[in-house]
C-alpha cells in the first residue's frame, strides 16, 4: 500500500458514511439481493424497484466500514432514474475505476470518482465493490448472497 | 545438525534486553509505507529470529534427507535432528517422554486429530463435548464435525461480560454424558487467560479428559503439561517464532497408545500386507507420510530461543506493555476494550465508536502499525459482545513502549479523521 490516506478517505466518503443516503429497506421491491464479506463482516442488502426498464427507486441496508457504506450510498444516488443499460455500463466503469491500478481507465463517473483512491489500497477494493456486486446479483435474481472477498 | 551453543539458564526475574532481542529479528528492520514497521499482530503469527532462519538453512544445506528410512549418513543426520527437536519440545512443555509429542501441521491439525482419533470412537448419540463461548473456530468446528458423525452434542460453557469463563456454570455442565472438554488456554480474541488448572481439575473430578488449545499461550506463558495434568495440549510452531506448517500435539502416552491412527501411509506402520497392517509405536503412529522435517528443526531452534530469553521474563514484559497500552488506549474517546478479564495475556482488542475495525486497520497500516482487524476467527464471541469485529493489537517479546506510542498515536489519528 502506497497511496495517500487522504485519497482514500475523502470528505465526500466521510459524509456518506456518517449520513448514508437511501438507507433502509424498500417496500415491495422488484429485485433484491444480499452481499456478505464474511472475513470482514460487512453485510449489505440492495433493494430495487424497476419499472419499464428504469430504476424507479433503490435503497440499501447494512454495509460496514466507511468505504463499503459510502460506496453503497453513492451507488444509490448515482443509479436512481437510470435505465438498465446505463446501470450495466456504470457497473463496468465503476469496477474499472476502483481496480485499474494503472489509472488509465478514466471513465466519467461524476461523484463516484471519489472512490478512485481505493485502487491504491488493494485490501479495500472488496469493500468498495460489495454493494455493486450485490446490485448486479439483484438484477440477475441470484438468491445466494454474493461476496467480493 | 548439531546445536553447539550452550543455553545458559537465566534468573527468572532478569528483565528482557528488548533492544538486543530485536536485533535478532531481521524483519523488524522493514519499513512499511515509509515508517518503521510496528508489528502488533503476534496473535496471528510471530516473526522469526535469525537463529530459526539459520537452522532452516543449515538443515537444507547440510543435512537434508528423509527420516527413519535410509542407512546413509544424511538420513541419519536428518533423523537425529528431527528427533532431537521432538525431545526439545518434550522438555519445553515438560512432557514425561518424547513419545508424548506428535508433530502436526499446527494447532488446528492437532485438535482435528484428537476429534477424529480420540473422541469419535468414544462418542455415542447424546454424549457431550464441552467447550467455552470464547473458542477460536478451530476449537469449535472439529467438534461440530465429530458431533455430526456420532450424534453427540456440543455444549458451550458461558463467558461473562469481562470475557472470563463462568467457572460455576462450567462445573455444572460437566456430567455423565460429558466425554471431553476442549478449551483455550488464552483467548485469541479477548486475551483472557482461562483458569486452566481449575478447569482441568474439575473435569478430572468428573472423569472427563481435557484438551487445551495452547495456540495463544505457548509463546507467552510457562506451560507445564504435567503440572496442568491436561490430557492433550495443542500448539503451532509459527506462533512461537518457529516456521509455519509445523505444530505439536502433546498427549498422555496412555491415550496415544489407545487411539487408532489418524491418517494412513508411510512411517506410521510396522508391517503391511494386503491382509493386515501393524501400526508403528507412538508417536510415529500419528505421523503418516514424510513429515515437515525442516519445520521441526526450526521449531526446536525457536524453543531454544524462547528458553534463552526466559518465558517468565517474556510474560512479565508483555504484561507491562499490555497494562500501558490498555491504560492509554482506554482514554481515547469512543474506545471500548473488548475483553477485560482480570488475568490477560498480551492481547488488546478494542472497538472505536463509529469507526469500523477495517478503517482502523488501514489507517494504522499507513503509519506502519500492523494490527488485526476483524472477527479473529471467533465469530460466536464477537456476537456475544455485540460487535462484528474488533481491532486487535497483540504483543510479543520484541515489542516496545515506543511501539505502544505508535499504536496510540495511530488510533488518535483515526479518531481525528473520523471526528
Amino acid at each position: 500500500m502506497s497511496g495517500d490516506l487522504r485519497d482514500l478517505y475523502q470528505e465526500v466518503i466521510f459524509d456518506h458514511y456518517k449520513r448514508p443516503r437511501n438507507q433502509g429497506a424498500l417496500d415491495a421491491p422488484s429485485h433484491r439481493a444480499e452481499g456478505h464479506n464474511p472475513l470482514c463482516g460487512d453485510r449489505v442488502t440492495v433493494y430495487l424497484k424497476i419499472d419499464n426498464g428504469v430504476v424507479q427507486d433503490l435503497r440499501f441496508e447494512g454495509a460496514g466500514c466507511a468505504i463499503a457504506t459510502a460506496s453503497a450510498s453513492l451507488m444509490t444516488e448515482a443509479l436512481k432514474g437510470r435505465t438498465l443499460d446505463e446501470v450495466e455500463a456504470l457497473f463496468r466503469d465503476f469496477h474499472a475505476l476502483v481496480t485499474d491500478a494503472s489509472g488509465d481507465a478514466a471513465p466519467d463517473l461524476g461523484k463516484l470518482e471519489v472512490l478512485a483512491g481505493v485502487r491504491e489500497f488493494p485490501a479495500r477494493v472488496k469493500c468498495a465493490t460489495l454493494a455493486w456486486h450485490t446490485l448486479n446479483a439483484a438484477l440477475r435474481n441470484r438468491k445466494q448472497p454474493v461476496t467480493t472477498e | 545438525m548439531k546445536m553447539e551453543h550452550e543455553v545458559l539458564a537465566k534468573p527468572a526475574d532478569a528483565p528482557l534486553d528488548v533492544a538486543r532481542l530485536r536485533a535478532d529479528f531481521p524483519i523488524l528492520a522493514e519499513r512499511v509505507n515509509g515508517r518503521p514497521l510496528v508489528y502488533l499482530d503476534n496473535a496471528a503469527t510471530t516473526q522469526k529470529p535469525r537463529a530459526v532462519l539459520d537452522a532452516l538453512a543449515m538443515y537444507y544445506e547440510h543435512d537434508n534427507a528423509n527420516v527413519h528410512r535410509g542407512v546413509h549418513t544424511l538420513s541419519q543426520r536428518a533423523t537425529d535432528a528431527y528427533e532431537a527437536a521432538r525431545a526439545n519440545v518434550a522438555r519445553f512443555v515438560n512432557a514425561r517422554m518424547p513419545e508424548e509429542i506428535v508433530y502436526t501441521r499446527g494447532t488446528t491439525d492437532g485438535i482435528n486429530l484428537v476429534a477424529q482419533s480420540f473422541a469419535r470412537p468414544r462418542l455415542a448419540p447424546g454424549d457431550e463435548i464441552l467447550i467455552s463461548a470464547m473458542e477460536h473456530h478451530s476449537n469449535i468446528v472439529p467438534w461440530q464435525l465429530v458431533c455430526g458423525q456420532t450424534g453427540a452434542r456440543l455444549r458451550v460453557a458461558p463467558v461473562n461480560d469481562a470475557g472470563e469463563l463462568v467457572l460455576d456454570a462450567y462445573a455444572a455442565m460437566l456430567g455423565p454424558r460429558t466425554k471431553l472438554v476442549a478449551i483455550t488456554h488464552v483467548s485469541n480474541a479477548l486475551g483472557s487467560i482461562t483458569p486452566i488448572r481449575q478447569i482441568i481439575a474439575l473435569a478430572h473430578a468428573a472423569n472427563v479428559p481435557v484438551l487445551v488449545d495452547g495456540a495463544q499461550a505457548i509463546a507467552h506463558l510457562p506451560v507445564d503439561v504435567q503440572a496442568l495434568d491436561c490430557d492433550f495440549y495443542a500448539f503451532s510452531g509459527h506462533k512461537i517464532f518457529g516456521p509455519t506448517g509445523i505444530g505439536v500435539l502433546y498427549g498422555k502416552a496412555a491415550h496415544f497408545e489407545a487411539m487408532p491412527p489418524y491418517q494412513g501411509g508411510g512411517d506410521m506402520i510396522r508391517s503391511v500386507t494386503f491382509e493386515k497392517t501393524e501400526y508403528n509405536d507412538i508417536p510415529y503412529k500419528f505421523e503418516a507420510g514424510t513429515p515437515n522435517i525442516a519445520g521441526a528443526v526450526g521449531l526446536g531452534a525457536a524453543l531454544d530461543y524462547v528458553r534463552h530469553a526466559g518465558i517468565e521474563a517474556i510474560d512479565a514484559h508483555e504484561r507491562e506493555l499490555l497494562a500501558d497500552a490498555t491504560e492509554r488506549v482506554m482514554r481515547i474517546p469512543g474506545v471500548r476494550i473488548i475483553g477485560t478479564a482480570k488475568d490477560k495475556a498480551g492481547i488488546l482488542s478494542f472497538t472505536l465508536d463509529g469507526v469500523h475495525a477495517h478503517d482502523v486497520g488501514t489507517i494504522l497500516d499507513h503509519e506502519g502499525v500492523a494490527i488485526r482487524a476483524g472477527h479473529h476467527c471467533a465469530m460466536p464471541v464477537m456476537t456475544q459482545f455485540g460487535v462484528a469485529g474488533t481491532a486487535r493489537a497483540s504483543f510479543a517479546l520484541y515489542n516496545t513502549r515506543e511501539e505502544v506510542d505508535a499504536l496510540v498515536a495511530g488510533i488518535e489519528r483515526v479518531r481525528r479523521m473520523f471526528g
